[in-house]
């Protein structure tokens, strides 16, 4: 016991070196606000690598404290207003959920700058930034027709957004560019984030009898039950490939720091402005992981794909497309707008889901 | 050498006081321990996570925003607990107090008059206390167990929420999230003050801790929940009912959970949405414990447990700790709380030498 006394007495007495820790006051911060944890392989970790990207371009000019693990709701609303109130210039706030926290406190903090991801509502001082996922899906839904002995795929969904419902149509239209046949089979898990739940979803696809599976989530939960189950399947977000070396395929990749950087130089020189930003492919914020685990002719392919997405040669929404009760939606050669893309509420022809209403 | 729990005769009085304390002393230490061990420094750890959130005023209001929730539904708990009621289902009761206290502003949101936000809350109070009383039922009919009834309707609840939401109740112009229509103005409960967002529910919460403290230490119900509570045979010889003990407990502390449930749905998020409680209904019931039970006690553990949550917050942004330290921190108080009370029932006897006593004799 009295040693015991003497070591907590001696530890209280060594606390008082370790304290401090000065800030220094003359650093720019630049903030991010994370739904996950930043090591989930995913989601969360794409976006960790961007600020950590910021982190090592500017050095000593520029800080990058991050909030994890925020819940989308009234604690996010907590968590945005605390970074305004530390200091920070310029915050990223980088999940769909956290919109109208994010302009709730950047009408209540005009000098701070703010950025939301895949949101659409914006205003003076927020921004918002999304990526065209739906070309990288494109060419995944391209591969797994290919890839398929069954001629079926299964797509673990989030939330039925448009932004979920145009990445199902797009896989959907890039198999069918191979297989006419293809179908796509979906399941809801109701969550960006939950292992868990994702994993069921993998393993309730599989037991329908999808022989490829892709995902809007993010971990690499489902990644992990196509290994153990011998079926390919494709990454999210991240490079998963370290889950499935046997199984990953490709992955499309979020490359936001280019975004991050460019954004917080704008900063720094006082040109940042409040923009809305859609980029894909081209302007590198969409990367595709290594093409892997396929032949040669297949890998050809994806890679053809890509150029011409990349070129502007090959718009994954291109009529004729039909929507999925057969009755037209865009003619022959006809294109899709941004706009109605970004409103997406129904599927095309071959997904084989009733739509949540 | 060997360490001994001996049961003491009665409560240690001098324990009593000193057990939280000692406690408090201990997660301290620990704590500074842990971030020492993480490498940060363990003085400005603490700082940020006990004291920072106290410095500023909007932060106070947030405080009260966590707390009000974590108050109100503790307070009820206290009293199904002391009967021996074992309600573990209040998060299923916040989530449909939630729901019910929602059907005015989702269902009639072209209503403008200064009743609906009275009546909301009412309609939630309601619903929390019909869905504790379906376990009450169960119980009192069936004989069953009320922790697995009640912990199970939790999940009935949320997933109702969830079904609500992304179905009947969903908001048309939401862009497919499943979310329903901001409620209008008359529907959301007010800041109290211009500096923050703090809200009614924290006034509730202080409201109904004083009410049951008042009911348990003067009035004849609070009497017959602690009887019965301790023992059931002995209550029935003074002429108190057990069946309607289990109903009185179960659905005051349903009440008091939707009550929490409809204003923090109406002051903090301001419309439904699948999650609207980062667990309020478990935590309560450490809140509960830390407060021993006693609702002016668990207004001082409301506090305090909300102050850990802002504080996890607080240290994350400014010293760089993982959010997973907070529930760590959590953990340790909990821990050294509940070990801490052991001494005032239990002295510890440290034996030297061996073979000497009964005790060993018996191995």
């Amino acid at each position: 016991m009295k040693k015991l006394i003497i070591a907590l007495a001696a530890t209280a007495a060594t606390l008082g070196g370790f304290s401090g820790g000065a800030q220094a006051a003359d650093k720019t911060k630049v903030c991010f606000v994370y739904v996950g944890t930043r090591t989930d392989g995913g989601w969360t970790q794409a976006q960790d690598l961007g600020r950590q990207q910021v982190d090592k371009t500017f050095g000593d000019k520029v800080e990058t404290p991050y909030l994890e693990s925020v819940p989308e709701g009234p604690d996010a609303e907590r968590a945005i207003e605390r970074m305004a109130r530390s200091g920070c210039a310029l915050i990223f706030t980088t999940s769909f959920g956290f919109m109208d926290a994010t302009v709730k406190v950047a009408e209540k903090f005009p000098k701070v700058k703010f950025e939301h991801a895949t949101g659409f509502k914006s205003g003076p001082n927020l921004a918002t930034y999304n990526s065209r996922f739906y070309e990288g899906r494109y060419i995944l839904g391209q591969i797994a027709a290919k890839m398929s002995k069954k001629g079926v795929a299964g797509y673990i969904a989030s939330f039925p957004i448009p932004e979920v419902v145009m990445g199902i149509n797009a896989f959907e239209l890039g198999a069918k560019s191979v297989n006419p046949n293809f179908k796509l089979k979906v399941v809801w898990a109701n969550t960006w984030f939950d292992p868990g739940k994702e994993a069921d979803a993998a393993k309730a696809l599989i037991d329908q009898g999808v022989d490829i599976l892709t995902q809007h989530t993010d971990t690499t939960a489902p990644m992990q039950v196509a290994a153990e189950r011998g079926i390919y399947a494709f990454g999210q977000a991240s490079d998963m490939i370290a889950a499935g070396p046997k199984t990953q395929l490709t992955a499309i990749v979020d490359t936001w720091g280019n975004y991050y950087v460019k954004r917080t130089k704008a900063l720094l020189d006082g040109t940042w402005k409040s923009e809305q930003i859609w980029d894909g492919l081209k302007d590198g914020i969409l990367t595709m992981a290594p093409y892997t685990n396929m032949p040669d002719d297949v890998k050809a392919m994806a890679e053809e794909t890509e150029a011409k997405i990349k070129s502007g040669e090959l718009h994954p929404f291109t009529g004729p497309i039909n929507k999925q009760d057969g009755t037209p939606w865009l003619k022959k050669g006809e294109k899709a707008d941004d706009g109605t893309l970004l409103g997406m509420n129904f599927y095309v022809e071959g997904v084989d889901d009733k739509l949540p209403k | 050498m060997r360490i001994e729990l001996e049961r003491r005769g009665s409560a240690s009085p001098l324990f009593s006081v000193i057990s939280p304390i000692l406690s408090l002393l201990l997660t301290l230490v620990f704590g500074a321990i842990l971030f020492w061990l993480l490498g940060k420094g363990p003085l400005s750890a603490l700082y940020s996570f006990f004291i920072d959130p106290l410095t500023e005023v909007w932060s106070l209001h947030e405080l009260a925003i966590k707390a009000g929730p974590l108050i109100l539904i503790a307070v009820g708990l206290s009293v199904a607990y002391r009967s021996n009621n074992w309600n573990i289902g209040a998060e299923g009761q916040f989530t449909l107090g939630a729901i019910t206290g929602s059907i005015l502003p989702v269902l009639v949101p072209s209503w403008h008059s200064p009743l609906v936000l009275p009546l909301m809350m009412v309609m939630g109070m309601l619903g929390g206390a019909l869905f504790a009383a379906i376990p009450a039922l169960l119980k009192t009919r069936f004989n069953t167990n009320e922790i697995l009834t009640s912990l199970m309707l939790v999940y009935i609840a949320q997933l109702f929420l969830d079904w609500l939401v992304r179905g009947p109740w969903r908001d048309p112009k939401g862009f497919n999230f499943p979310r329903s229509l901001d409620f209008s103005s008359d529907a959301v409960l007010p800041p109290l003050l211009d500096s923050g967002r703090a809200h009614a529910s924290i006034i509730f919460a202080l409201l109904a801790a004083v009410l049951i403290w008042f009911m348990m230490r003067y009035m004849l119900k609070g009497f017959e929940v602690t009887v019965l509570g301790r023992s059931e045979r002995a209550g029935r010889f003074a002429g108190f009912s057990s069946r309607r003990m289990v109903w009185f407990s179960l659905m005051l502390s349903g009440a008091l959970a939707g009550l929490a449930g409809i204003s923090e749905v109406s002051g903090s998020i301001g419309h439904l949405q699948p999650s609207i409680s980062p667990g309020y209904g478990f935590t309560a019931i450490i809140v509960a414990f830390l407060g021993r039970l006693n609702p002016l006690g668990i207004i001082a553990s409301g506090f305090v447990l909300a102050l850990t949550y802002l504080g996890g917050e607080a240290a994350q942004l400014s010293i760089g700790i993982s959010d997973k330290v907070t529930r760590v921190f959590q953990g340790l108080i909990l821990f050294f709380v509940l070990s801490c009370d052991t001494l005032i029932l239990y002295r510890v006897r440290i034996i030297f030498g061996a073979g000497k006593t009964l005790a060993e004799g018996k191995h």
